[in-house]
């Protein structure tokens, strides 16, 4: 219980540093923030009462100290208000609200692909040893070693323009002859499937060999240990040999979970910008290019948050599986 | 992270192809075999040849490129030239020589690329080592940094952060920028190890002895962590090439000499892709993913430096197979790649039995 306590507490402490980081980011940059804010608006004359209630609206008062602009800005979080999309014109929750499931899919259908298939594949490569299956370790650390972005582009010229496999640009199919409603019908569906293939085939396909190595790695090493021995002298059939030295070696993988879900999570969104898919990878790139900070520091602030919330859930699953993580401090 | 995370055992750096075996000093080791603690892998050396060749273009690229980048073969053609005997990879949109800025791009992206791989492996060394070693709060303080950081979407934020250097040339700064969101995974790795080695005998008489503590970090504990320092400095400057190509293919950073990313982002605004100018996009692309391999494949002899049991079973003999409990008796020198594999299968027996 005081395992879990402990990370809980940890993860207040980073998400509290992640809002406090947010904070300060566009206030360290060199530059007016208010400036940028303002040199985005449309109009072109704005009058000192209007730019008074803009600098009110974005928390950007100089008058005010920094205090009271955090705590200020602390408020409106808590309230769920991240500001007003300078480019956009709408709530930044607006847009994140929007699309912010286009981005949990992808990254969560990947994720799960690329696990389950790593972990088998490096169970099978682990207990081999030799053969034609080492052979696949080069094969997956291309996919790992090369940029997500020069993958996605690889993906995008073959199976999508070059062989017509899969649409690859969008998140469902858009343009005149599209006679789709949004929601959960059929042809929405099927539609959403098929354009997610390539953005999450890029994110499975990079992140796979990092599950194979992994447990590769782990597998070799349980499979020295006195019990899996006994095992195989008990005259156990093999595939309950190797199930029980995979039950062991699976636990840093979980762990290792963590490291690499931040990785992951940029990956994907540099992925979502190459097949314009309608994330809040793309959205940030756009906030980017028209330098929208609010815009900027919500995405920023949620994709933290969200690496948190899985890394929470990696932990707890860890805990659950492993007695020795309960007995810890 | 309360969770342990995958540390090789310690002795297992001191332990490298010819001291594996505790029996090597009885055994006749090949003369050449001994010393070297590099595994001659074919993966190894085709990487560490590849790395090579890139360095070598980083240096000497600019200088043997045919034209300067900035050079045009006509201002009034705004149609790319394919692969010709005059342009080896044809020219872009403005008619610049591609293959003269192939060859001048690298130099920046891997020139960063390492300055962030030093820098990170540095700040890693600084918070890992000295969490590792002294403990108690201030490792937790330290941990608390480093998996913040580890958590933190680095590349967002270098989106958000480089926005304003845009148009800054100063590699050294966009390397620090780039190290800034790299150094937590290697703290992390090296906080694991240190702690590991902390305990070791040899670590506790150099205390008994009295030596400072600045002393034991930098002459004890440190050399014993150098496989895995090697293996994170690799890790990152991976990262950094990603990193900085991305950025500059998104248009992030706009170098004012143009690099193997603002190529790819020239191509892409020109929609080089559905025009077929494959010799536009491929080539900057196949740098990217070419030094990306190297590097990984050198890291894979790094990795079994650290842990010789990961070495695969490459007996250069056929017939030969690892399986759980029999453990395959080669009599020659070759015998030893797997004496690691021979030793702890040696050892589980004699467990087995006892």
């Amino acid at each position: 219980m005081t395992t879990i306590l402990r990370r809980l507490g940890f993860y207040a402490l980073a998400a509290f540093a992640a809002v406090t980081l947010n904070f300060f980011l566009p206030r360290m940059l060199p530059g007016d923030a208010l400036q940028n804010v303002l040199s985005n608006i449309k109009s072109a004359d704005i009058t000192p009462s209007q730019l008074a209630a803009l600098t009110a609206q974005y928390g950007l008062d100089s008058r005010q100290s920094l205090v009271s602009q955090y705590l200020g800005y602390l408020g409106h979080l808590f309230q769920g208000d991240l500001g007003t999309s300078t480019s956009k014109s709408v709530p930044v929750s607006q847009i994140l609200a929007s699309d912010l499931p286009w981005t949990i899919g992808l990254i969560g259908a990947a994720t799960v692909v690329a696990f389950l298939l790593g972990t088998a594949l490096g169970i099978v490569v682990g207990w081999k040893r030799s053969g034609v299956l080492d052979a696949l370790l080069p094969v997956a650390t291309f996919f790992q070693a090369v940029p997500y972005f020069i993958l996605a582009l690889l993906l995008l010229i073959t199976a999508g323009f070059n062989w017509h496999w899969f649409p690859y640009s969008g998140g469902y199919e858009t343009g005149r002859y599209a006679t789709l409603t949004e929601g959960w019908n059929g042809p929405f569906v099927t539609s959403v499937v098929e354009h997610g293939t390539l953005p999450a085939a890029t994110v499975a396909l990079a992140s796979v060999a990092g599950w194979i190595i992994g447990m590769r790695n782990m597998m070799i090493t349980t499979m020295d240990e006195d019990y899996v021995l006994v095992a195989a002298a008990k005259g156990l059939p093999q595939w309950k040999v190797v199930g029980i030295a995979a039950r062991n070696a699976i636990l840093p993988s979980i762990s290792n979970f963590a490291l690499s879900i931040s990785l992951v999570v940029t990956g994907s969104i540099v992925t979502e910008i190459v097949f314009s898919y309608p994330g809040v990878g793309y959205a940030i790139y756009e906030g980017v290019l028209a330098a929208d900070y609010p815009l900027m520091q919500g995405i920023l602030l949620v994709v933290t948050f969200t690496v948190l919330g899985a890394n929470l859930l990696a932990d707890l699953a860890y805990v659950i599986l492993d007695p020795r993580a309960r007995k810890e401090a | 992270m309360a969770a342990p995370t995958v540390a090789p055992p310690p002795e297992a750096p001191r332990s490298g192809t010819g001291a594996g075996a505790g029996d090597t000093a009885a055994t006749p080791v090949p003369r050449a075999r001994r010393g070297s603690r590099i595994p001659r892998s074919p993966k190894v050396v085709v990487g560490a040849g590849m790395l090579a060749l890139f360095a070598l273009l980083a240096v000497f690229g600019p200088m043997i490129a045919p034209h300067a980048p900035d050079w045009q073969a006509s201002t009034t053609s705004s149609v790319p030239l394919p692969p010709s005997s005059s342009h080896w990879l044809g020219t872009d949109q403005q008619q610049h020589d591609i293959f003269s800025q192939v060859l001048a791009g690298g130099r920046d992206t891997l020139l960063i690329a390492f300055v962030a791989g030093i820098i990170a492996t540095c700040l890693s060394v600084l918070v890992g080592v000295t969490a590792g070693y002294l403990g108690g709060w201030v490792d937790e303080v330290l941990s608390i940094l480093s998996n913040i950081f580890l958590a933190l979407p680095g590349l967002l934020i270098l989106l958000v952060v480089m926005h304003p250097l845009k148009n800054t040339d100063n590699p050294l700064l966009i390397g620090a920028v780039i190290a800034l969101t790299a150094w937590a995974w290697g703290a992390r790795v090296l906080r694991a190890q240190t702690m590991a080695l902390r305990n070791q005998d040899y670590v506790e008489s150099a205390r008994v002895i009295g030596e400072r503590k600045a002393r034991i970090i930098l002459v004890e504990v440190l050399p014993n962590l150098l496989p895995i320092l090697a293996s994170s400095f690799i890790f990152t400057v991976i990262y950094g090439i990603g990193t900085y190509v991305s950025l500059s293919w998104l248009g992030v950073i706009n170098p004012s000499s143009p690099t193997w990313g603002t190529m790819l982002n020239s191509a892409q605004s020109s929609s080089a892709i559905i025009n077929s100018y494959w010799w536009w996009y491929a080539p900057p692309a196949l740098c990217v993913a070419l030094v990306g391999i190297a590097l990984a494949l050198l890291n894979f002899g790094i990795d079994e430096i650290i842990n010789p049991r990961l070495r695969s079973a490459r007996t250069h003999r056929k017939g030969v197979r690892y399986t759980l409990g029999l453990t395959p008796v080669l009599r020659d020198s070759t015998a030893l790649e797997g004496s690691a594999v021979n030793d702890s299968a040696v050892k589980a027996v004699k467990g087995a039995a006892a």
